[in-house]
């Protein structure tokens, strides 16, 4: 050969151009989350300030204390926490068997179904809220968690259930019909073979329907107004009112409420993109 | 094979199949409750005349909603805005998306660093998102402007240097993110730019890893150059996978409520930073306009629908096309 072709080697400028344009939106991607760091851990007398430091004169984390000693913090996360909790078994349930059944059988209705719930993916939220709102007072359960937890169990769905589908369709049926021939019945089948060799989907299922419930801020605005039924966007809204904003206590909240989300969201990025596309493509 | 359209038939493979309706009737009872439910109740919303004087005793009155939607000048500005608003945070999303994407498939150091940190905006609860950059948008106390001031000696020079080229001149620093209609309609464009394009970027990875890397062998012994080697093996390739992320991506932008409404508080200043979505939650909670919210929904529907229609047409020819 005349000559060698060296892989993936580029001139030095090059790298040097990557890197410089790396760099930039790192700090883009990361400073406001710095920003939000450094607000947390300013004193009181010291809100009101044009510095740009990072670490701020004589920080403190009085604002964290504050946050859960002397704020209804606490009580929201609980009402947070219970909220996406159950969210997450209804979801996980409900996907997990719908998922089975569109994966398996091909009944009437099937593709209709599919598309259905592809469908409701375009639906602006905002449309369906006032008709949801006068259902759930008619039902009695508006301005109770409960509502809210059947409300973004709905939402998370359509994602869930494609998802759980994709995944079933990758085991194949010859593990069902050997746990028949064992003398399984057809529900049997799935509830002791299949189930449990779908663990990854259902962690993917879990841990999106929690997210969902833990973050959402528009439904809960409209369908709670007990202030002793506020979820966490609802309170962490409430410290920005218009005339005085609490900063610190604010910022503070913010970091509590995301790092635990952005954990799982980091471990699970790639599996939740892989579904997505697949989910899509399929359609 | 069975007519899906007899009656017979259908009990036949429903008896079969019984056990298929049982797993997805559950689902389908919270979806009807939530989803569909709502949706037809809605759809006979737009056909009336209810509001807020007219909650029990409304009557149905055919399409005079739709015609007030489309003869209301208001429509059409909130839809141009809708259009600009998807049409700028997509751009942003993938060029910036893939770019990163492509820089990051290089063999450098610290890679996997960059790459969890590139993905943070897109972990970050979205109403936080955007209730932490209104905050930095802030006249006085926001770190925009705070940084904007600070680096205003090389601005000025950069906007003398405009000046004279283009004969544009944006002002000096500090700036009037909030309270001025284009100003909040940026700040809030910055922020959903910031938000969104760690999923294009994501995407973009994901398929540039699954290009085989022989390809690329045989485009260098061809003598191929960098350009001709993105432009007639990466596109091409990447193409499929980008397509529907950037459906739903347009989806995501187009009805994302979150970050205009936190952003500008609720539309101010005035209402001037609406798009359709947010503009619609106020005419119901605000003004109690429910029919007419009704109509306007289903338009907003309506353009993605056929926005989508379109897009599985495409995908499914790029489907049979590779």
């Amino acid at each position: 050969m005349a000559k060698q072709v060296q892989l993936g080697k580029n001139p030095r400028w090059l790298t040097a151009v990557y890197y410089i344009i790396i760099i930039f939106f790192t700090l883009f991607a990361v400073y406001p989350i710095l920003r939000v760091i450094t607000i947390s851990l300013r004193p009181g007398d010291m809100l009101h300030t044009t510095s740009l430091a990072i670490i701020p004169e004589n920080w403190t984390l009085r604002n964290y204390i504050d946050l859960f000693t002397q704020q209804d913090f606490l009580l929201w996360m609980r009402n947070s926490a219970l909220v996406s909790l159950f969210t997450t078994l209804l979801g996980v349930g409900l996907a997990s068997t719908a998922g089975y059944g569109f994966s398996r059988y091909h009944f009437t209705g099937r593709k209709a179904g599919m598309i259905t719930l592809l469908t409701t993916q375009m639906f602006p939220l905002t449309m369906l809220l006032l008709p949801l709102f006068v259902m759930l007072v008619k039902l009695h359960i508006y301005d109770t968690l409960i509502g809210l937890v059947i409300a973004y169990s709905a939402t998370a769905l359509p994602f869930t259930i494609w998802q759980m589908k994709g995944y079933y369709d990758t085991i194949p049926d010859s593990l069902e019909e050997a746990a028949r021939i064992d003398g399984c019945n057809e529900f049997m089948a799935f509830y002791k073979i299949i189930f449990p060799l779908a663990a990854p989907a259902l962690v993917i299922t879990a841990l999106f329907s929690f997210m969902t419930a833990w973050s959402e801020y528009l439904v809960a605005a409209v369908l709670i107004s007990d202030q002793h039924l506020f979820t966490l966007p609802l309170g962490l809204k409430q410290f920005q009112s218009n005339f005085d904003t609490q900063w610190g206590l604010y910022a503070a909240g913010a970091l509590v409420v995301s790092i635990p989300v952005m954990a799982l969201f980091l471990a699970l990025s790639r599996w939740l993109v892989s579904g997505l596309t697949l989910g899509s493509v399929k359609g | 094979m069975t007519n899906p359209y007899s009656f017979k038939d259908f009990w036949t493979q429903a008896k079969q199949n019984r056990l298929a309706y049982y797993y997805i009737l559950p689902a389908f009872i919270i979806m009807g409750m939530v989803v569909i439910y709502p949706f037809v109740y809605n759809i006979i919303l737009s056909f009336s005349n209810m509001s807020l004087s007219r909650f029990k005793d409304w009557q149905l009155v055919g399409f005079r909603q739709y015609v007030r939607v489309f003869s209301d000048p208001v429509f059409y500005v909130v839809l141009g805005k809708t259009i600009i608003w998807t049409v700028i945070n997509l751009t942003f999303h993938v060029v910036l998306g893939v770019g990163l994407a492509l820089i990051l498939n290089n063999p450098l150091r610290g890679r996997a660093i960059f790459r969890t940190l590139l993905v943070l905006p897109w972990a970050v609860p979205q109403y936080i998102t955007a209730l932490t950059w209104r905050g930095m948008f802030n006249y006085r106390y926001g770190a925009v402007n705070l940084w904007l001031l600070k680096l205003s000696p090389v601005l000025e020079k950069i906007q003398s240097f405009m000046h004279s080229l283009f004969g544009v001149h944006m002002g000096m620093p500090p700036y009037e993110w909030l309270s001025s209609p284009t100003g909040a309609f940026t700040a809030a464009i910055i922020t959903n730019i910031w938000l969104g394009f760690p999923f294009m970027m994501i995407v973009a990875l994901g398929g540039l890893q699954a290009i085989p890397h022989d390809l690329y062998e045989a485009a260098d012994i061809d003598g191929a150059s960098r350009w001709q080697k993105f432009w007639q093996i990466t596109y091409p390739l990447i193409k499929p996978v980008m397509i529907p992320a950037v459906t739903l991506g347009v989806i995501w932008t187009f009805n994302n409520f979150n970050v205009i409404w936190l952003v500008s508080n609720g539309g101010n200043p005035a209402d001037s930073t609406h798009i359709l979505v947010s503009y619609v939650y106020k005419a119901v909670f605000t003004h109690y306009r429910y029919a007419y919210s009704a109509a306007l929904s289903i338009v907003i529907f309506l353009i993605l629908l056929t926005f989508g229609i379109n897009f599985i047409r495409k995908t499914q020819a790029t489907e049979s096309a590779y």
